[in-house]
């Protein structure tokens, strides 16, 4: 696995979601499993089982901390309340990197708690830029940003959105989780080439890969993370990783939650293309 | 709305820009109105499906959230009933009670706890004049209707929904009658946990006063008195009543140790 300074320089391999359905599974049968992502907004809290969980795992796991309402595209300065109470939460967790979404979700202090599509112009890169720096600042640790699968498009936007998320981490200086999952899934929405958008993005900086599955309808595919990886997305993330390199993984599956072991499965099936790849390397 | 999304949205060889917008709008609905549900459960059947969406579409309409968390999404349900009734007409009392538990429940599960006060904390303390005070995530509740009951019923029945359709409408209709035969009965109640799982506690007048009070700031010793203002219990009897409650209390670790200022020395009272 690459170190980096993105990833805090560390080697992590296949991590898999820290789910609430599969706590007692985890806390009695201690599964090997290389680390755990947690969504930090689930742990920002002042007590009670969610913390006590949490400590437990920290005592025999790694954990990287992913947010979902950080919002680093929203125009709003980020709120000193979120980043006090997601400062105390890194210092409980040790993670090495933190990442949130490359999207806006709140106007005005008031949150849509989804992960909406910007405007891919010069303008939001710079905003958002600077955002991801104060996060940083204040954190203190590696931020990644990572990329949303999205339903729309703008009329304003000046570039395609691989080419904004370069513009936005080059000007923040900070690392990407790239999600082939909603590279392809945005890729179906909006007729474009996923393998165009893993090529185009600066491997260097890649400090984590999301993988999960989708769900098809007539006229459109909706990122719901209730499915095993589909092949398309294990073909891209081939792609990624053979740029990348060994890059940590995590599988998500959010809703429609199987059993654990089932999960731990399918998370698994990354390391035929992480061998592949070691074995390229080698060669 | 179809000519304002086709101005900042890309329409495109599937569908219409409002139809692309129309995504995040469905998405949105569902996740708010499913967070709705699974916090307010209690009130959903008290309201019936319908009528409760109905409620959960105007008030977070109203108070869209604030919060990074869905967590925090009915905070401010119970204000917004007070002054929207017509939400909750003809159960108005009920409606209420339950969403003050179902939020109570919400704060006992992942508030604050501090560490719990021991009895070699007091030594040296003169109990009249102390001020205890109350873990963070104890929530004092004064209800009208018996709706901790009710509110075990229904997640009860939630919870063995799933396995079949006979037992699914056999719930239904207990959870039916078990709403239409509840009589107003006012309760004290602490929502509290053990163990990291949250418990309703039902507790009498007396104890619901001196537990307010002193949640309040007041004294041990203006706490009895407050409490016990036109009580039944004798002033014979009240010596023991009151260290039987403390007692139960402290083992319960609903007190807070006592705070230290800065040199480390307990607060006391002047």
């Amino acid at each position: 696995m690459p170190k980096n300074r993105f990833n805090g320089f560390t080697n992590y391999e296949i991590g898999i979601g820290l789910r609430a359905p599969h706590y007692e599974h985890i806390l009695s049968r201690k599964p090997v499993v290389d680390w755990f992502e947690i969504i930090s907004e689930n742990f920002m809290i002042d007590g009670g089982r969610p913390l006590h969980v949490l400590d437990q795992i920290l005592d025999q796991y790694k954990v990287v901390q992913h947010g979902v309402s950080m919002y680093f595209g929203s125009a709003e300065k980020p709120n000193r309340e979120h980043l006090r109470r997601l400062k105390q939460l890194v210092k409980r967790t040790n993670t090495p990197w933190l990442s949130d979404h490359l999207c806006w979700g709140s106007v005005d202090g008031r949150y849509t708690h989804d992960l909406l599509p910007m405007p891919y112009t010069f303008e939001a890169a710079r905003i958002t830029a600077q955002k991801v720096r104060e996060v940083r600042d204040f954190l203190e640790i590696p931020i990644a940003v990572e990329n949303v699968s999205s339903y729309a498009e703008f009329h304003v936007s000046e570039m395609t959105e691989w080419e904004f998320l370069n513009e936005v981490v080059e000007r923040a200086d900070c690392g990407i989780l790239l999600d082939v999952n909603n590279i392809y899934v945005s890729s179906q929405n909006h007729n474009f080439d996923p393998f165009t958008y893993v090529n185009s993005v600066p491997a260097e900086r890649v400090a984590q890969i999301h993988i999960a599955g989708h769900s098809k309808f007539k006229k459109y595919i909706l990122d719901t993370h209730d499915h095993p990886v589909l092949d398309p997305v294990w073909k891209l993330y081939e792609r990624a990783i053979q740029r990348a390199g060994h890059t940590a993984t995590l599988l998500e599956w959010d809703d429609s939650i199987p059993s654990f072991q089932e999960v731990h499965k399918e998370a698994m099936k990354a390391n035929r293309f992480l061998a592949e790849t070691t074995l390229a390397v080698a060669v | 709305m179809s000519a304002y999304a086709a101005r900042y949205i890309k329409p495109n060889d599937r569908l219409t820009s409002f139809e692309r917008l129309e995504i995040y709008n469905r998405q949105y609905w569902f996740r708010v109105l499913d967070s709705m549900a699974q916090d307010f459960p209690g009130l959903r059947a008290i309201l019936g499906q319908r009528r409760f969406d109905g409620m959960c579409r105007a008030y977070l309409a109203e108070c869209p959230s604030r919060s990074f968390t869905l967590r925090n999404l009915g905070a401010r349900l119970e204000t917004w009933l007070r002054r929207n009734p017509q939400w909750i007409r003809g159960k108005q009392s009920l409606a209420l009670d339950m969403v003050r538990l179902e939020w109570a429940d919400i704060e006992a599960f992942d508030g604050e706890a501090e560490p719990a006060l021991h009895p070699e904390d007091l030594s040296g303390s003169s109990v009249p004049t102390l001020r205890l005070r109350v873990q963070p995530y104890v929530q004092l509740l004064e209800l009208q209707y018996p709706v901790d009951d009710l509110a075990l019923e229904v997640r009860h029945s939630e919870d063995t929904d799933f396995t079949s359709n006979v037992l699914t409408e056999n719930r239904k209709s207990v959870k039916i009658q078990t709403i239409a035969a509840l009589e107003p009965k006012q309760i004290f109640l602490v929502v509290h946990r053990i163990d990291l799982s949250v418990y309703f506690r039902r507790i009498e007048r007396e104890e619901f006063l001196l537990l307010s009070v002193l949640r309040r700031g007041k004294t041990i010793a203006r706490a009895i008195d407050l409490a016990f203002q036109r009580s039944s219990i004798s002033e014979f009897d009240r010596g023991g009543y009151v260290r039987n409650c403390f007692q139960t209390w402290a083992t319960l670790g609903w007190f807070c140790r006592p705070q230290k200022n800065a040199r480390g020395e307990k607060v006391r009272e002047k």
